[in-house]
């Protein structure tokens, strides 16, 4: 048997899963701008954030694309590309291609990988992910419900809340950087303390492009301010 | 219509819509190893199947539950749709619809919040799939770039890199609502460095609520 994990046919099986993401991003997207203009949103507005996070998304991406380079090794290009691009993620995949192929008593970095090994991982990385979705189909309405009810009885408090939940996601990274060695904590600070520079641009000089992409530019020149680091300082 | 009738529609027409397309999203994902089985002629059996499956089970199932209670309060439901459709969510579309809510001055969990965090997470959902499918493209000239050994000490503080930058903005400006859930992120991480950060998620936005409701009835913020 030629390389499948390469075959035509898985590529073909990435195209319908990309092509399906595409179409449905779209059909969300339009749906949101259509309810911005029936709510009297200025579209300036909406291709602000259009536009933002587009270019906001462009080197996490790289970080994906990474990932998946990384998988390529042992199971193809196609079947990484498919996961990470829909209910993946690159938290989830490594480690769950990984588990299903000790499960078979071998590992990733096995080039010539067994047909029987491969499908074990197909099945393992789609089943183990499906917990989040079956709760959102079940669940998310009922959810939102109760939190439009908190928002309605006290709008004030129901902001609050919103902004807790934010903040104790942003302190569960904050603390897992700081204690992540050396370079993580210093590369975090300078990723702060650009953005306070960004901040205090924006601030003094008036200047509005400074607060649309602060935050790209500040995570690449901390990631490049990393690589410096690194050299300066090794592990 | 009034503005509150025309929101319950919107709302009504999201869910709907939102659970179509995840149905069809999951359809679509289980087919995959269905054909790649039957491509193959290879099916798994049972016990390898769930010998692999189970610790990952144990791990991703209440973390992905998590992620939901968590985040859908902040995405709204139509991000919320298409977030976890798409994937990525700690380290990309959240905070991406969070940046583009501070971009256009509105509040995560409003109505005008709702609409730009979903515009968001479709830009952002759009553009990793264009990165994802340029990387297929160009595997051969991109692969020996992306993995150069300068690259990596990059790559590998990537969460650092946006979460400093995030955790400045959003510290701030609500740094009381920061001083529990961060004081006990960083003991915990002390402590125990390798601990996951999605257990502690809840954990951190948990404290942080408690805190805030404590000093909300204290009148303290």
């Amino acid at each position: 048997m030629g390389d499948y994990r390469n075959s035509a046919f898985m590529f073909v099986l990435g195209g319908l899963v990309a092509l399906f993401v595409t179409v449905q991003s779209v059909v969300f997207l339009k749906k949101a701008w259509g309810e911005g203009q029936k709510r009297g949103m200025p579209v300036d507005k909406m291709r602000k954030a259009f536009v933002s996070s587009a270019v906001f998304t462009l080197i996490p991406s790289l970080s994906i694309l990474l990932t998946m380079l990384t998988l390529a090794g042992g199971l193809g290009l196609a079947l990484p590309w498919i996961r990470l691009s829909v209910i993946g993620a690159i938290t989830y995949e490594l480690p769950a291609a990984e588990a299903a192929a000790q499960a078979m008593g071998t590992s990733l970095t096995v080039f010539d990988m067994p047909v029987s090994v491969f499908t074990v991982i197909a099945w393992v990385m789609t089943l183990g992910i499906m917990s989040g979705p079956i709760f959102i189909i079940v669940y998310l309405k009922k959810l939102q419900g109760r939190v439009n009810k908190i928002k309605t009885e006290d709008n004030r408090w129901g902001a609050l809340l919103i902004s807790a939940m934010f903040v104790g996601l942003i302190s569960s990274f904050l603390g897992s950087s700081l204690a992540g060695g050396l370079i993580s904590m210093l590369t975090l600070f300078s990723s702060a303390l650009l953005m306070f520079l960004f901040v205090q641009l924006e601030k003094k000089a008036s200047i509005k492009v400074f607060k649309d992409f602060a935050l790209p530019v500040s995570m690449v020149g901390a990631m490049a301010l990393a690589i410096l680091y690194y050299g300066f300082l090794g592990r | 219509m009034s503005s509150r009738m025309a929101k319950q529609s919107y709302e009504q027409s999201i869910h709907r819509m939102g659970r179509i397309w995840m149905s069809a999203a999951m359809l679509l994902i289980l087919a995959v190893p269905v054909a790649i089985s039957v491509n193959l002629n290879t099916w798994p059996g049972l016990s390898p199947l769930l010998a692999g499956l189970l610790p990952i089970l144990m791990i991703y199932v209440p973390i992905g539950i998590i992620e939901v209670i968590t985040f859908s309060p902040m995405l709204g439901s139509g991000s919320t749709y298409l977030a976890f459709t798409t994937g990525n969510l700690t380290n990309l579309k959240v905070p991406c619809a969070l940046n583009a809510m501070e971009i256009v001055d509105v509040e995560p969990g409003s109505e005008d919040g709702e609409i730009i965090s979903t515009i968001a997470v479709a830009a952002s959902s759009l553009t990793t799939n264009l990165v994802l499918v340029i990387g297929v493209l160009l595997f051969v000239q991109l692969a020996p770039i992306l993995s150069a050994p300068i690259l990596q000490p990059a790559f590998g503080n990537i969460l650092p890199a946006l979460f400093g930058a995030l955790g400045y903005l959003y510290i701030s400006k609500n740094w009381k609502l920061a001083v529990v859930p961060l004081t006990l992120m960083v003991l915990v991480f002390f402590v125990v460095p390798t601990a996951p950060v999605g257990i502690l998620i809840p954990i951190s936005a948990l404290s942080a609520i408690a805190a805030a409701r404590y000093m909300y009835m204290k009148k303290l913020i």
